[in-house]
């Protein structure tokens, strides 16, 4: 009986967000205790199972290990040259046969959720997305919590299906190793796919966006309404650049075409985790709040000390933006430039 | 080219979400409703389409009689028809949603209209946020499927017959769908009738016209009650995250407040 976890690779190791899936699925695997009849036979909890696409050689096996992982499965196939989702979809179903798999956990992210999503169909159970916690009542359901409206809104919910198919909301779970490294086998496994389960196959493209990722960036300046219109974000981007970070804006700044999308931090736009997050002009609507929940500390500069940005806030300046940050950034070069 | 666009009816919530006394639901009393924002983006990018290419969109929701609104919304914006599959008002979950879906889409390719080139959706919808319909739905149809798209070109075959060959063959219909991956694309190249998935970002949603939102009142929506399914997953009970009701603490009013905004940054090591 095993908890099986996709993992995603990033530059060789394991992805961020499949460690965090990682200890998730440990703690899943850990809450599976004997059942409630007065008998304590049997082990305390399931192993914790994992799959890497690609080869074996290629399995960061000490971070599986640190996470708890006591088999790590390195699928590989001639038919498999790049990432394709409904061919992932049929490997993790063929090892969650092999495995015993009583729940198959991903980390909620384009890939995770689209694979897990594919299993599902695949195999007629439902599918639980974005889950902050699951555990395993003693009748074999899993209760869970899981984020509805990007985390703004919690459902506790029971899911009756095996295997349980759960994602991860990854700003929820934090990457933990286990308390014992787990003594880790990698077993290569070689999935039966065909012409149409690679229909749909990735290729990467190799332009690489430059600058500062707004989804990394260390420091946000971000930029809402109270901006005014497209000419006003000449100080905040300079602002940025001062304080080594990127520029974020709110969906209404997109929606109006101040900005380019891909610059939106919220729900429907990226997700920010910096140390510092200055919102400026900005009111915090809960499709925004989304966006930068994980954002260690929150400044807010806006005219009304009444708006919901205040109460998410650490720090914030009552007044106009277009008056604190030119100052903010006259400050700031002239400290730069004194000795 | 003809196109089905699926939408959700969601709540229009602004500066907090505020649940049912009994915990079953968002409470709307004092909100409008729209439609989740991928979805808008994904009937601007089927218009876009058919502006080029010739056809018509159909936009499709579940949901209750007055999901028809929403119909009405996507219609200003350029779609053709609306089906609506009425429910009671009670929550769908996503294998049941999926399955009427699925229905409908093998009923209009039953009738004389024939069948659908393209079937799109919005990532997830912004309120139950279950990331699966789009991908059940095209299994359930034999269709190829990608989520998560953010840029979407559509190339056309000579002839209809021609969706479905090979798709090395070059003429056949085809969609190369492009999303984000980690600072980089990953591309897709799929034949047609295929099910994609878009995000917010694709493109930039028009306003509907005056015209539009003449025709869009009085277009005539199909009407389908498709029969409920309860499923596995089952909600207990939504709340809101516990808070940590933080009182920001002011540093000051207007420019005055720079040099306590400057010691501030200079204490959370963000100035190098």
């Amino acid at each position: 009986m095993t908890v099986l976890c996709l993992v995603e690779l990033d530059g060789g190791g394991a992805a961020d967000a499949s460690l965090r899936a990682l200890a998730f699925s440990r703690d899943l695997a850990a809450s599976t205790g004997p059942a409630s009849t007065g008998e304590t036979a049997g082990p305390a909890g399931e192993s914790l199972a994992a799959v890497v696409f690609g080869p074996a050689a290629g399995v960061p096996a000490d971070a599986l290990a640190a996470a708890g992982v006591s088999v790590a499965y390195a699928a590989e196939s001639d038919r498999l040259t790049g990432y394709a989702p409904l061919a992932w979809a049929r490997a993790i179903a063929e090892l969650a046969g092999v495995s015993s798999a009583t729940a198959v956990v991903a980390a909620a992210t384009d890939r995770g959720n689209e694979v897990l999503a594919h299993l599902a169909a695949i195999t007629g159970v439902p599918m639980a997305a974005n889950c902050a916690t699951a555990a395993r009542a003693p009748d074999g359901t899993c209760r869970l919590v899981r984020h509805r409206w990007a985390g703004s809104l919690l459902e506790d919910a029971v899911l009756d299906a095996s295997p349980a198919l759960l994602t991860v909301a990854v700003d929820a779970v934090a990457a933990t190793p286990a308390a014992v490294p787990a003594a880790i086998m990698v077993n290569a496994y070689q999935p039966a796919l065909d012409d149409a389960d690679v229909a749909v196959c990735a290729t990467e493209s190799a332009e690489r966006s430059g600058g500062v990722s707004l989804a990394t960036a260390r420091v946000v300046v971000g930029g809402g309404r109270g901006v005014g219109g497209p000419e006003g974000f000449g100080a905040l981007e300079e602002l940025a650049g001062l304080l080594g970070g990127a520029l974020g804006v709110s969906r209404v700044v997109t929606s109006q075409g101040w900005r380019p999308h891909k610059q939106q931090v919220g729900q429907t736009g990226t997700r920010i985790s910096p140390e510092l997050y200055m919102a400026c002009g900005i009111s915090g609507a809960i499709q925004h709040m989304a966006g930068c929940l994980s954002a260690k500390h929150i400044v807010a500069v806006n005219t009304d000390p009444d708006a919901p940005i205040i109460a998410h806030a650490d720090y914030a300046v009552i007044g106009d933006l277009n008056q604190v940050i030119p100052a903010l950034v006259t400050a700031l070069r002239a400290r730069a430039g004194s000795p | 080219m003809e196109i089905l666009v699926c939408v959700k009816r969601v709540p229009m919530v602004g500066g907090k979400v505020v649940v049912t006394p009994d915990g079953q639901d968002v409470d709307t009393r004092m909100s409008g409703f729209t439609v989740s924002p991928h979805e808008e983006c994904a009937v601007e990018e089927a218009v876009q389409i058919t502006e080029r290419l010739g056809g018509t969109v159909t936009v499709l929701t579940l949901g209750p009689a007055e999901a028809a609104d929403q119909l009405r919304d996507m219609l200003a914006l350029g779609a053709g028809h609306g089906v609506l599959l009425e429910t009671d008002g009670r929550e769908w979950g996503p294998i049941a949603t999926a399955a009427a879906i699925t229905d409908a889409v093998r009923r209009r390719a039953a009738g004389p209209d024939g069948g659908y080139d393209l079937l799109l959706f919005g990532n997830e919808a912004a309120d139950t946020g279950d990331y699966q319909v789009p991908v059940r739905v095209a299994h359930a149809l034999g269709l190829p499927c990608v989520t998560g798209i953010k840029n979407l070109e559509i190339s056309e075959s000579p002839d209809r017959a021609g969706a479905g060959a090979n798709a090395g063959a070059g003429a056949a219909a085809g969609a190369r769908a492009r999303r984000e991956y980690r600072g980089s694309e990953e591309i897709f190249d799929l034949a047609l009738p295929a099910v994609i998935s878009v995000k917010e970002g694709i493109n930039l949603p028009r306003y509907p016209s005056l015209p539009g939102r003449l025709r869009a009142k009085r277009a005539v929506i199909e009407q389908f009650q498709p029969e409920f399914a309860g499923e596995g997953l089952r909600k207990e009970m939504l709340r809101v995250p516990p808070g940590e009701s933080k009182r920001a603490e002011i540093l000051g009013t207007g420019a005055d407040a720079v040099p306590a905004l400057v010691r501030l940054l200079d204490e959370l090591g963000v100035l190098s």
